[in-house]
């Protein structure tokens, strides 16, 4: 009986998760779709062709994304790592103020500090650069990585690494052979978290890119302020691929349970 | 000592990202919005700015409308959260999670284009109201985009932001709050008493502080509110930008005012926030 009820509740929730993509998959293949039909008259593949057509701009965007993505799951990880090992692998003073200073741009809008730090791009040749974006992404994507390596490192005990160090091995040697190894799962989620929180910015590369950058979301954003629906739901569900391949990656290499730990709490809250 | 600075050197990167980008770029809005900016020629100190946002009525008007949309979206999805937590807590563990993973996961913006093309007057909503006879042409039916009331944007923001506060809530029903809610049981509570009296003492610390995240972020997220809000009044963040990008460079000081306003909200809530999450911890 309550089994039955909790598997109605589910679909219900399924149905409501999958609302906005019902439209958005309906019209990325709409040819002719009229009010007040319910589903095209006519199916076409302009939408597709229009992703895949080079004279579109849209493989070129989503390169710019992937490599900006790319580097920024990268360095954020490098920077994150150390500092999960600081605040999850030993105990000192202070820690609760560095801890609420790594989480900050977490909750308070790096948009506020960007803007505040554009002048000083723009002196140093910053804006408009690929670099400069990917120097502001790290802003919200830092934080991530460095809170989900926090909890990655509370749970190792160090006991591993004590006895490669007995055992003569150098720090670098015992990380890269003992604590990296350990870790590498953890890393992979940090690193794809940062990716999907890069990959779904808009206003930061805006601002720092100055319309040079042309990133996906940029491409979305104008089909969302035009009326051309289908090229709206192309560019939509373009947009949604990392996102959609990273939970089916996720829930493959998890074990159920280990994502609602109360980790979630902060670690794998927003993402865009 | 030797383990102080080895703890320094792990930090270090992390803060320099922090400090120079995020706190600088903070530290920068903070002096710009006091009139200090010599490359334009304003070289004074001054708190003209403040003045001028605190008691124009563009920006009452805008923090009235982002305290609106941030308090309405998370009130929803709070209830929505508990609601939907309560009826998956018995199903299986993959599915639930695959269904709440998936908003969080999605982009905004992907989530607001769809949400858009549901409840627009033209939109698979108004179509299906039509079919069922329930209004004539697209014009009847009601205006959720653009609207007075943001609903299309506290729609998106409830879908959003809902899974996350239910994960939340899920943890802790699967935790401590079921084998007391078995114990409530063989003691003879009916089911709301087992609700309110056992089951919702357990999981409200993790809801508060979920609301929080979820108020914090609402009021000082841009894209949704920049999508499908109307041109007049604008949430902060949309107010600070429009302000910022203005062609008169003296608009630039008001900007960083309102930029300002909301570091400082939604940093007190990160503060309440990860008090109650110490809370939380050693409890």
């Amino acid at each position: 009986m309550a089994r039955k009820r909790g598997n109605f509740g589910l679909v219900l929730v399924a149905a409501l998760v999958a609302l906005p993509f019902l439209p958005l998959i309906l019209w990325t293949f709409a040819g002719e779709w009229r009010f007040p039909d319910l589903l095209p008259a006519e199916w076409s593949l302009r939408g597709v062709r229009y992703l895949l057509d080079p004279g579109s701009g849209v493989l070129l965007a989503t390169l710019t994304s992937l490599l900006i993505g790319a580097s920024v799951a990268l360095a954020s990880v490098a920077v994150g790592v150390p500092a999960g090992m600081a605040l999850g692998g030993y105990e000192w003073r202070f820690k609760g103020v560095v801890i609420f200073f790594i989480l900050l741009p977490i909750l308070v809008p790096p948009l506020a500090s960007t803007m505040g730090i554009h002048l000083t791009f723009i002196r140093l040749g910053l804006t408009d650069t690929v670099f400069g974006v990917f120097l502001v992404h790290l802003v919200p994507t830092v934080p991530y990585t460095a809170i989900i390596m926090t909890s990655i490192f509370v749970e190792r005990t160090g006991e591993l690494e004590e006895v490669a160090r007995t055992l003569g091995a150098s720090p670098w040697r015992t990380f890269v052979h003992v604590t990296l190894p350990q870790i590498a799962p953890g890393v992979a989620v940090a690193g794809l978290f940062a990716f999907l929180i890069s990959w779904g910015q808009y206003i930061l590369t805006l601002l720092i890119g100055g319309g040079n950058i042309v990133t996906l979301p940029m491409l979305l954003f104008s089909a969302a302020s035009g009326n051309d629906p289908v090229i709206t739901s192309a560019l939509a569900l373009a947009f949604a691929i990392p996102a959609i391949l990273a939970l089916i990656i996720a829930l493959r290499y998890l074990k159920p349970g280990e994502a609602d730990d109360g980790r979630g709490l902060l670690g794998l809250g927003k993402v865009s | 000592m030797g383990g102080r600075v080895k703890i320094a050197l792990l930090l270090a990167p992390a803060l320099v990202v922090i400090g120079v980008l995020f706190a600088g770029g903070l530290l920068a809005a903070l002096v710009q919005s006091l009139g200090y900016l010599p490359a334009i020629g304003m070289a004074e100190v001054n708190l003209d700015a403040y003045r001028e946002v605190l008691t124009g009525e563009d920006f009452l008007d805008s923090l009235f409308l982002t305290v609106y949309v941030a308090g309405a979206s998370t009130s929803a999805a709070t209830v929505l959260a508990v609601l939907a937590a309560m009826a998956l807590r018995r199903s299986s563990g993959r599915l639930a999670a695959l269904v709440f993973q998936l908003p969080i996961t999605i982009p905004h913006l992907v989530a607001a284009v769809g949400i858009a093309l549901v409840i627009s007057q033209t939109g698979l909503g108004a179509r299906l109201a039509v079919t069922l006879g329930l209004i004539g042409e697209p014009k009847d039916f009601p205006v959720l985009l653009y609207d007075r009331y943001s609903i299309g944007i506290i729609v998106t923001y409830v879908w959003k932001e809902t899974p996350f506060i239910a994960l939340v809530v899920l943890a802790s029903l699967r935790g401590v709050a079921a084998d007391l809610e078995d114990v409530a049981r063989t003691l003879g509570a009916g089911s709301w008493q087992r609700f309110w009296y056992v089951v919702f003492p357990v999981i409200s610390p993790g809801i508060v502080a979920a609301s929080l995240i979820v108020f914090s972020f609402t009021f000082g997220a841009f894209e949704v509110p920049y999508l499908l809000g109307k041109t007049y009044p604008t949430i902060l963040p949309v107010m600070a930008y429009n302000e910022y990008r203005d062609i008169d460079l003296s608009a630039r000081p008001v900007a960083m005012a309102i930029n300002i306003v909301i570091a400082a909200v939604t940093a007190a809530f990160a503060a309440a926030y990860l008090r109650l999450a110490r809370d939380l911890g050693r409890g």
